[in-house]
């Protein structure tokens, strides 16, 4: 006897795909635990050096906490870049986003599981850095306002998956040189961003251009949120930031959505959905 | 047989690492990447020393930090290459049926990552001492013991990038985390951008049995010799001597490299491993 399958359409089709992609993401780090290795010890001893380094120098101790802090988000950017942005050409040399584009689904849906999954699986490994970072260098806290860090947190995440998905987007097209591009964007958005130290050391324009990447002011909010030397060492007031936020997030999920279905049609044309150029 | 694997090992590995793009682009990518880690630490030590680039910490950081790159460049190199060769190209198993021994051929295949790793290195170096005072002076460079030290180096993270080459060929997943674990962690206990004092008491024993931060000292030492001077951490050793303890390490990392290497070679020709793809 088959068993009937239900073919959803239509916002049921949307919703399906979405789950369906980001099922994986977060299925799969509860069958392979190795990650907590791989994705929460490792990065802690790379966090740990920037930790000393500040030590080395004689750096006040909320330092340490910015560096934890900025460490642990650092994993979101990495999400970013290697589970987002350069995805669908790993897709493509799997052979499978010919099937995705087959398929009677939309691109935007599966993206969108994909930074749904990434966001929930990352978040895991951030708050394993940030415990893990926090115990070992007894970083102290000290909660401005819970809601106001969960809106940012929110926000930074809503428009940094956007630009993923933007991204995306734009890698559909790319060749052999979608992974050293990824690689390229690591340091200098460690840099750019203030992973490791406040934006505001920066100039006011710096720290303005690096603003357009959302974990910039998510970043800065969030510390200033969580630590009681942060709005001291903050660029913007929060609820600016929270206001930039919020544009960023329209801006980028916009793009995203117009630029995907620009660059499908051109990857279908020029025939570059199952071109393998290793 | 020997010299021709090598060669043309190496003439593949500056392809694969430099054909993706035009020569200025690559350019562009060898100087940006290894400029904007080391701008991270210029950054962070500038906030909280108010600029203050005379202090002999500063160099120290800035040096450790552009030697350290060989590191990735040398050891993740040779490891990297049954990755690249097992999971992307799939021709691993095409090499191990080719006239060619295949240790030989993975070191060879770090040759370009090393060509672009100095390249990195140098580029940084001259940044350093141009913009930032790092108190290099060429004339007073001990140029013998740079140049010694540095092909120790090179010798040993080759030897450190087999040994990892071998556990590489066992592993199924995060066999591609495996070079940055060991780099993360020899970053932290080696004393690459902070002198080992800084560590706990009871981790910096890890330090001490690690070649790098040998390996770092000399290369410090013969470069700017002040530097060396101003932290406790080795300075009762000299320079002779730390030589001695970095050779005999690379007496002991050669073995283990053989060893392993060989264990796992035959373990992955026994299990079937060689052309095994996982797509993880």
């Amino acid at each position: 006897m088959e068993t009937a399958i239900r073919k959803n359409t239509g916002w049921r089709l949307f919703i399906q795909t979405i789950l369906g992609r980001a099922y994986p993401r977060v299925v799969g780090m509860s069958r392979e635990k190795s990650w907590l290795f791989f994705d929460i010890f490792l990065p802690t001893l790379s966090v740990s050096a920037y930790v000393f380094v500040y030590r080395a120098i004689g750096a006040p101790e909320e330092y340490i906490g910015f560096v934890v802090v900025g460490g642990a988000m650092t994993a979101f950017w990495m999400n970013i870049l290697w589970s987002m942005s350069s995805q669908l050409y790993w897709e493509k040399e799997t052979g499978n986003l010919a099937l995705y584009i087959m398929s009677p689904t939309n691109l935007m849906a599966i993206l969108l599981g994909m930074a749904l999954g990434g966001l929930v699986a990352t978040a895991q490994r951030a708050l394993g850095i940030i415990l893990l970072g926090s115990l070992a260098f007894k970083v102290q806290y000290a909660l401005g306002s819970f809601w106001q860090l969960l809106l940012v947190f929110f926000l930074a995440m809503t428009a940094l998956y956007g630009m993923g998905m933007m991204t995306a987007s734009l890698f559909l097209l790319l060749s052999r040189e979608a992974w050293h591009i990824a690689n390229l964007a690591q340091e200098p958005i460690y840099l750019a961003a203030g992973f490791y130290f406040p934006i505001k050391s920066f100039n006011f324009w710096v720290a303005a251009a690096a603003s357009i990447i959302p974990l910039t002011l998510g970043l800065d909010a969030m510390r200033q949120l969580v630590f009681p030397s942060g709005p001291a060492l903050g660029f913007l007031n929060v609820r600016v930031e929270i206001f930039i936020l919020i544009g960023l997030s329209v801006l980028f999920i916009t793009a995203a959505r117009i630029l995907l279905r620009k660059m499908e049609r051109l990857a279908i044309r020029e025939g570059r959905l199952t071109e393998s150029r290793r | 047989m020997n010299l021709r694997s090598f060669r043309t090992a190496a003439w593949l590995g500056w392809k694969i690492e430099s054909n993706w793009t035009d020569p200025f682009l690559f350019a562009v990518y060898s100087i940006i990447k290894p400029l904007a880690g080391a701008a991270i630490l210029v950054v962070m030590y500038s906030i909280i020393t108010k600029g203050d680039f005379t202090n002999p910490l500063f160099p120290y950081i800035y040096l450790g930090n552009a030697f350290y790159m060989y590191v990735g460049a040398v050891m993740t190199g040779v490891s990297w290459a049954i990755i690249d060769d097992r999971e992307h190209y799939r021709t691993l198993k095409y090499m191990y049926v080719a006239p060619i021994r295949i240790p030989l051929y993975l070191i060879g295949r770090a040759v370009a990552r090393f060509l672009t790793g100095s390249f990195s290195v140098f580029i940084t170096i001259v940044f350093g001492a141009l913009f930032l005072h790092v108190p290099i002076e060429v004339a007073q460079v001990d140029w013998l013991l740079f140049s010694v030290s540095l092909l120790m180096g090179v010798v040993l993270l080759a030897l450190m990038g087999l040994t990892l080459a071998g556990i590489t060929l066992l592993l199924a997943r995060h066999s591609d985390y495996l070079g940055d674990a060991v780099a993360g962690g020899l970053y932290l206990f080696s004393g690459a951008v902070f002198p080992l004092d800084v560590l706990p008491a009871w981790l910096r024993p890890i330090g001490y049995a690690m070649p790098i931060t040998y390996w770092l000292e000399l290369l410090r030492r013969s470069l700017v010799g002040s530097v060396a001077q101003a932290f406790p951490t080795l300075a009762s050793l000299s320079n002779n001597q730390l030589l001695a303890i970095l050779g005999g390490m690379i007496v002991l990392a050669a073995f283990i490299a053989v060893i392993t290497f060989r264990y796992c070679d035959h373990q992955a020709r026994e299990r079937g491993y060689i052309d095994r793809t996982t797509n993880y």
